[in-house]
C-alpha cells in the first residue's frame, strides 16, 4: 500500500486524464479554431473582391481626395488625400462628443437634483422635460433643431447683430476670433504657474485642517488666484492677443470663428437627448443614498452644503458613476447620426463620401468601426479608473 | 469544457455560413429566370427619373429602362421589383448582388468602372453638372459664385466637380453636404445654402419640389460631363450584353421609326434592320440569351428611346426638358447604337 502511493505521486495521472492538460488542449483547439475562421473570412473575402475586380487595401488613404469639407479644426482642402479627410472626419466626432459630454452632464445633474426638489414646479418641470426628451427618437430631435429652429434664423443680410461683433443668421453663429500675438507664451505660463500655487495651496489648507482645524476658505482663494495671475500676466505681457471680428463679405460672414447650424444642431439634441438619461441617474443616485446619512451629518452640525458635498454626492456618485459611462458611450456613438444633416463627422465624411469616392468599403467600414470602438473604450477606461477612485475602499 | 466544445463547434459554422454564399455559380440571367423578376436599383424618389407614384407604381426614365430589361427576359415589362436605394448604397447594393442592375442617373467614369467591380452598360441620358440659385441673390453666371455655401448630395460625381471647378477657377465655396436629393432641396429651401448643385436633368426635378419653383432658375453654366446609364457586376459577360444591347435596341428603334404603337404592323417590315429588330428574321435574341422576339416586347410594352424620353422628362412633362445632345446622330445629338446584326 505504501509503497504504491510512494510509487504513483512522482508519475501523477497519466497527460490525457490531467484534467489541466486537457482543458490546456481544448483551449488551444478553441483559439487555433476562431483564428482560423477569421483568417479564412479575410482570406476569402479578399479574394473574392480580387476576383470581381473591386480593389483592395490601404494605398487609397494616400490618393487625393478632391472634395471640399466645410468644417474642420486641421487645415484641410481638396488637394489634400483621404487620409487627410479621415483625421478631419475623427476630429469634428471627438469635437461634438466631448462638447456633448460636457453639457450633457451639466443639464443632466442640474435637471436630476431639480428632479428631487421640494418646490413642486421645479420638479414637475424637471420631469417633464426628462419624460418628453427622453421618450422622442432623437433622430427627430435633430432635425427638430436643424430644420425647424435654425431654419427660421434670418438669412446672412439680415443678420442678428450684438454690438457688431456677435452674428447669428441661418448660416451659423459668427463670434470673433482670438488671435495670439508675440508673448503670448507668458500668459500661459502664467495659467500653469496660477494651477500649481492652487494644488499647493489645497495640499497646505488641508495639512492646517488636520494639524489645527482651522478651516481655509480654499475654493474663494484658489479662484481668485486662477483669475488673478493669467490676467496680471495677460498685461505684464503687454496685452498680446487681437480679435479677429467677423464681417460680411459677398455671400457669407467671413474671418472670426464660426459654429455652423449643424454643430448647433447636433450640439443641442445630443446634450438634451443625453441629459435626460443623465438626470435619471443622478436621481437614482442621490436617492440610494439612505437619509439616516443626511441626519447623522446634521446631527455632526455639518451645514446643508457640507452634507451635500462631502456625505450624499460621494456616496452617490459610486451609484451614478457606472450608467453614467453608458451614457457617455451612447452619446459619442449617436453622434454618427450628424450625417442626417450634413455635419461632417467621421460617418459622413469618411464613411459617406470618401467610401463612396473610392469604393473601398470594407476597409472604410473596418476602419471606421474600429475608430468608434477605440473612443468607446478610451471613454470607458477614463470612467474606470475614476470610478476605482470613488469607489468604495473595503480595507 | 462543454462551453469549450459548443465554442469549437460554432466557430465551424460560422465560417460554412459565410462562405457559402460565395459558392453560388450560377450566372446572373439564370438567377433572374429562377426568381421570376428583375431586381432592379433606382433612387428613393427623383421625379423623371425614378418615383413612384401616388398609386405605388414606379415612373420614369430609369424605370422604363429596367422595364425594357424585364421585357426583353420574361416578355413582361412588370416583372420588376425596384429597391430604392441613396447615392452612398447604390454600388455596394449591386457588388453585393442585392440588386441585378442598377438604373440609378449614375455617372460613367474611369475610377468606377475600373475600381468598384462594375461595368457601366452604356448611356441612356447623357446630362451634364449646373447650379441652381435663388432668384433674390441676383447672381446670373457660375464665376459670380465666390464664398457661396452650396447644398449637395453625398457620394455623387458632383462634389468632386464642384471642387474642380472652384479650384480652376480661384474660388472658394462651403459645401453642406446632405444624404438624400430630398433633404438637399430641404437645406436649400430652408436658406442654409445659397446655391444647390448637381445633374442639370436633377435641378428641373428638384427645383418642381420647391414651394414656389419660380423663386429659383438654373445658372447657364455646365461644369461637367455626366453620361448616366445603367450598371452590372464584372465577370458575366452574357449579362453585360443584354442590358448593353436592349437600350440599343430601344435607341435603333427610334432610328427605324419604330415604336409601340406601330410594333405589331412592323412585324410585316420588309426592312431587314427592323426584321432583325423584331426577330421575324435572324437569331439576335438567341445570341444573347434572349427569346428572338426580346426587341418586340420591348418596344411594344416600354416603346423606343425617344417614347421612353418624352414620356418622362421630354417638353411635356413637368421636367420640360428638350432632346438638346440626347437627340439622335441623324438629329444632330450623341445618340449613336451600334447595328443590331
Amino acid at each position: 500500500m505504501k509503497k504504491q502511493a510512494t510509487d504513483s505521486v512522482p508519475a501523477g495521472p497519466k497527460p490525457w486524464y490531467d484534467p489541466r492538460v486537457r482543458s490546456l488542449f481544448f483551449q488551444f483547439i478553441a483559439i487555433a479554431l476562431v483564428f482560423w475562421g477569421g483568417w479564412t473570412l479575410v482570406d476569402n473575402t479578399l479574394s473574392n473582391m480580387q476576383s470581381r475586380g473591386i480593389s483592395t487595401g490601404f494605398g487609397f488613404l494616400g490618393e487625393t481626395s478632391g472634395f471640399g469639407i466645410i468644417m474642420s479644426l486641421v487645415p484641410y482642402d481638396s488637394t489634400m488625400t483621404y487620409g487627410r479627410t479621415f483625421v478631419v472626419g475623427l476630429m469634428n466626432t471627438l469635437l461634438v462628443s466631448a462638447m456633448g459630454i460636457v453639457t450633457a452632464t451639466i443639464i443632466g445633474f442640474v435637471v436630476g437634483v431639480a428632479r428631487l426638489s421640494s418646490n413642486w414646479l421645479v420638479a414637475k418641470l424637471a420631469l417633464v422635460y426628462i419624460e418628453v426628451i427622453r421618450n422622442i427618437p432623437l433622430l427627430l430631435q435633430i432635425f427638430f433643431w436643424y430644420f425647424a429652429v435654425l431654419g427660421s434664423l434670418p438669412s446672412a443680410r439680415q443678420s442678428l447683430d450684438v454690438g457688431g461683433t456677435f452674428f447669428l443668421n441661418n448660416r451659423g453663429l459668427y463670434l470673433p476670433g482670438p488671435v495670439t500675438q508675440d508673448g503670448f507664451g507668458l500668459v500661459w505660463g502664467a495659467v500653469i504657474a496660477a494651477i500649481v500655487a492652487v494644488i499647493g495651496l489645497r495640499i497646505w489648507a488641508k495639512e492646517r485642517q488636520l494639524a489645527t482645524g482651522a478651516i481655509f476658505p480654499t475654493f474663494r482663494v484658489g479662484l481668485a488666484i486662477l483669475v488673478v495671475v493669467p490676467v496680471a500676466g495677460y498685461f505684464v505681457a503687454g496685452a498680446p492677443l487681437e480679435w479677429d471680428l467677423p464681417e460680411l463679405k459677398g455671400f457669407n460672414f467671413g474671418g472670426g470663428i464660426t459654429i455652423i447650424p449643424e454643430l448647433a444642431a447636433l450640439w443641442i439634441a445630443l446634450s438634451l437627448y443625453t441629459a435626460s438619461f443623465i438626470a435619471e441617474i443622478v436621481r437614482s443616485g442621490i436617492l440610494s443614498v439612505s437619509g439616516g446619512q443626511t441626519e447623522a451629518a446634521k446631527a455632526l452640525g455639518l451645514p446643508n452644503g457640507l452634507t451635500l458635498r462631502l456625505v450624499v454626492i460621494p456616496q452617490a456618485m459610486r451609484v451614478i458613476i457606472p450608467p453614467l459611462t453608458s451614457q457617455y458611450l451612447n452619446l459619442a456613438k449617436n453622434s454618427s447620426l450628424a450625417t442626417a444633416i450634413g455635419y461632417p463627422d467621421l460617418v459622413a465624411v469618411f464613411m459617406g463620401t470618401t467610401l463612396n469616392q473610392t469604393g473601398q468599403a470594407v476597409e472604410v467600414v473596418a476602419i471606421t468601426m474600429a475608430v468608434y470602438l477605440t473612443i468607446s473604450l478610451s471613454i470607458s477606461l477614463v470612467m474606470n479608473i475614476y470610478n476605482r477612485a470613488v469607489a468604495i475602499k473595503e480595507r | 469544457m462543454n462551453n469549450t466544445k459548443s465554442i469549437a463547434v460554432g466557430a465551424v459554422m460560422l465560417c460554412g455560413v459565410l462562405a457559402a454564399p460565395f459558392a453560388s455559380a450560377a450566372t446572373t440571367l439564370e438567377s433572374v429566370k429562377e426568381k421570376g423578376h428583375l431586381q432592379c436599383g433606382v433612387t428613393s424618389g427623383l421625379p423623371g427619373f425614378s418615383q413612384p407614384d401616388d398609386k405605388g407604381n414606379w415612373t420614369g426614365i430609369d424605370v422604363d429602362t429596367c422595364r425594357a430589361f424585364a421585357a426583353a427576359i420574361f416578355g413582361d415589362a412588370q416583372a420588376v421589383e425596384f429597391t430604392p436605394l441613396t447615392a452612398k448604397e447604390r454600388f455596394t447594393a449591386l457588388q453585393s448582388g442585392e440588386i441585378d442592375v442598377l438604373s440609378r442617373n449614375t455617372t460613367w467614369t474611369l475610377t468606377r468602372d475600373a475600381s468598384l467591380g462594375l461595368n457601366f452598360t452604356g448611356t441612356n441620358y447623357y446630362d451634364g453638372q449646373g447650379f441652381l440659385i435663388n432668384k433674390d441673390i441676383g447672381v446670373n453666371d457660375a464665376t459670380e459664385l465666390d464664398g457661396a455655401t452650396i447644398c449637395i448630395q453625398a457620394g455623387t460625381t458632383t462634389e468632386l466637380n464642384l471642387s474642380d471647378y472652384f479650384r480652376s477657377k480661384g474660388m472658394e465655396y462651403q459645401p453642406i453636404v446632405f444624404d438624400t436629393s430630398e433633404q438637399t432641396v430641404q437645406g436649400f429651401a430652408a436658406g442654409r445654402c445659397d446655391v444647390l448643385t448637381s445633374d442639370r436633368s436633377q435641378l428641373a426635378a428638384l427645383r418642381s419640389k420647391l414651394n414656389d419653383p419660380s423663386s429659383a432658375k438654373i445658372l447657364p453654366n455646365t461644369i461637367s460631363k455626366e453620361p448616366l446609364g445603367p450598371v452590372v457586376r464584372q465577370g458575366d459577360d452574357q449579362w453585360f450584353n443584354i442590358i448593353k444591347w436592349v437600350l440599343y435596341a430601344q435607341i435603333n428603334a427610334e432610328e427605324l421609326g419604330v415604336t409601340s404603337d406601330n410594333a405589331d404592323d412592323m412585324l410585316k417590315s420588309d426592312n431587314p434592320s427592323i426584321q432583325r429588330l423584331l426577330g421575324t428574321d435572324g437569331d439576335m435574341g438567341a445570341k444573347l440569351g434572349l427569346p428572338d422576339d426580346f426587341g418586340h416586347k420591348v418596344i411594344k410594352q416600354v416603346g423606343n428611346y425617344g417614347e421612353m424620353y418624352d414620356r418622362n422628362v421630354g417638353p411635356d412633362t413637368p421636367l420640360g426638358l428638350d432632346r438638346g445632345v440626347n437627340a439622335l446622330w441623324t438629329d444632330g445629338g450623341v445618340l449613336y447604337a451600334p447595328p443590331l446584326r
